[in-house]
């Protein structure tokens, strides 16, 4: 990890450039990704997710809707790190993820642009933000594993 | 006059901090904090009468059921009723699902209920639930330019049809007042009942049902300096008598028999069924004597008189949007330029300012807010313009930079 990942400024850059430009923002609403709706949380970001899994390898994550910079950043982030990874690979990268927001050890050279997010803990509040989109995968990963089975 | 330095003393949570600052508690239309007679009331409760109501043939229970009608009789006189059409229930939300339950029952189909653009769930789901069950049709006032209810608009979507209107005397985004008394004569004319819901007006402003002459009226103690899990049922007598209660069981009823024939009570009480929360409904007896004491003119003309400080300042700040400067209660809802609001409340909560950050109903952010979320300041007579300096300097300070730098 080099020491600009440590710096507040360059971190702070980081999600306002997910946030103004988020990447893979816009639905492909076909019928061969699986889809979910996140908006029954207390905090007030409603977003779509959608994701194409296929043999065991997530070909493309897609996002849209309305929420703060937290929950935009963390979901652009996350489907730019998810995209072409190996389910194994992506738990292992979500199991990180979700390490690094409570405050645990984790592994910085996996979740690249998502340590932007390290500290943002400090808003307790906020946590739910930063996981809406993270948690829309893992439920679509889970579905997808329980299909193959 | 108020001595509001005298009035913070008696509450203790104002001396906390959040954040390493003094609190400045903007959040008063979800809830507000309470004053030491009301944290006495419910613990003397705990202490020194600790028992059941309606039950026993002791001394103790004898005390409890004295206090606790004292309650009612403290809640009639302050809004005006009689004690027998006060029922105690669980708050805003129980008190307007009794009403749409009990009064549900004599509407048909084709009638029609009157709601408007910007009411809260708790006054509409629960007739969009009779309106499914009974094929009412349900219609809303459309708002002016402004987002406020007139008696023009009432009057373009009253007609014969309607039979129960349910509108809220402040609405809780807002903060308008609506003219209850002229639209209640207006919907009595038609043979419609009006229920009022006056979470966001009870708490602010002198109200009393007989003046205004609203059928049913439902609000909260916890929005009124009182405990939470306590709340009133307003109805006439009349009405509440021929209603039927949602719950059934312990003292609500008089007798009944294994044949299926069961014999309420009188209203207020076939309403209350089970333990109530004594506590809760002694501490709100402190609440509004605290109230009392003070005044709701007063109340009403300070929270007035700090709203317009407020606006004053915050209408020079250039990075602000104001949606309803014009409120007549405490709400501020406003968002900073080119902020979602939820980054936004997170900064101020840097800053030891406690207030919400909330969507709307799509109807009426879409077309007249025009915008998916906003940030709500809500004041109460416990509130100091020394607080509002603060917040003005937070808003200016509230820039996107500043927003993300509280996560570093």
């Amino acid at each position: 990890m080099s020491d600009l990942m440590q710096d507040p400024m360059i971190l702070r850059q980081i999600i306002m450039d997910h946030y103004e430009y988020p990447r893979n923002h816009e639905l492909t609403h076909d019928e061969n990704y699986m889809t979910r709706h996140m908006a029954s949380d207390s905090c007030i970001d409603d977003i779509h997710v959608e994701s194409k899994i296929s043999n065991d390898i997530i070909e493309d994550i897609r996002f849209d809707g309305v929420a703060c910079t937290i929950a935009t950043a963390s979901t652009s982030i996350m489907s730019e790190l998810l995209k072409g990874k190996t389910l194994k690979e992506a738990h292992v990268i979500i199991d990180n993820y979700h390490a690094m927001i409570d405050g645990k050890e984790y592994d910085e050279d996996l979740l690249e642009e998502a340590v932007a997010l390290h500290s943002v803990g400090k808003q307790a509040n906020r946590i739910k933000c930063a996981t809406i989109g993270w948690k829309a995968m893992e439920e679509m990963i889970a579905e997808s594993e329980n299909h193959g089975k | 006059m108020m001595n509001v330095e005298k009035i913070r003393k008696d509450f203790k949570m104002l001396e906390n901090t959040m954040q390493g600052h003094d609190l400045i508690y903007f959040d008063n239309a979800a809830t507000s904090l309470k004053p030491k007679s009301v944290v006495d009331a419910v613990v003397n409760y705990y202490e020194h009468l600790g028992v059941n109501c309606h039950r026993g043939d002791y001394d103790l229970s004898f005390q409890v059921d004295s206090a606790y009608e004292n309650a009612r009789k403290g809640v009639a006189e302050f809004i005006g009723a009689e004690e027998k059409e006060i029922v105690f229930t669980s708050g805003t939300s129980a008190s307007l699902n009794q009403i749409a339950y009990g009064y549900g029952k004599f509407l048909n189909q084709g009638d029609v209920i009157l709601s408007c653009e910007a009411e809260h769930a708790s006054s509409v789901l629960p007739w969009m639930k009779v309106a499914e069950e009974k094929g009412c049709g349900i219609q809303y006032v459309p708002l002016d330019d402004e987002g406020r209810i007139t008696l023009e608009n009432f009057k373009k979507v009253l007609n014969d049809q309607v039979k129960v209107i349910a509108l809220a005397h402040v609405t809780n985004v807002l903060g308008y007042e609506i003219p209850v008394k002229e639209i209640c004569a207006l919907a009595h004319e038609k043979g419609a009942v009006c229920v009022i819901d006056m979470a966001q007006s009870a708490p602010h402003m002198k109200v009393n049902v007989k003046d205004l002459d609203c059928d049913f009226a439902a609000f909260s103690s916890h929005k009124m300096i009182g405990p939470t899990g306590v709340g009133v049922l307003y109805g006439k007598y009349d009405l509440l008598q021929k209603m039927e209660p949602f719950m059934l069981g312990g003292g609500s009823n008089a007798r009944f028999d294994m044949c299926g024939n069961i014999l309420l009570k009188d209203a207020p009480y076939k309403y209350e069924t089970g333990t109530p929360p004594i506590e809760g409904v002694l501490g709100f007896h402190a609440a509004i004597q605290y109230l009392s004491e003070i005044g709701m003119e007063n109340i009403h003309a300070y929270e007035k008189e700090l709203h317009d400080y407020a606006i004053e300042k915050l209408s020079k700040l250039d990075n602000l949007i104001l949606y309803n400067p014009h409120a007549d209660t405490g709400i501020i809802t406003f968002n900073v330029k080119d902020v979602f609001a939820q980054d936004a409340a997170s900064y101020f909560n840097t800053q030891g300012i406690a207030l919400r950050a909330g969507q709307h109903c799509a109807k009426l952010l879409i077309d007249k807010l025009k915008t998916s979320a906003t940030l709500r300041a809500s004041l109460y007579f416990y509130n100091t313009k020394e607080e509002i300096d603060t917040f003005v300097e937070a808003c200016k300070n509230a820039t996107i930079e500043n927003c993300l730098n509280v996560f570093f």
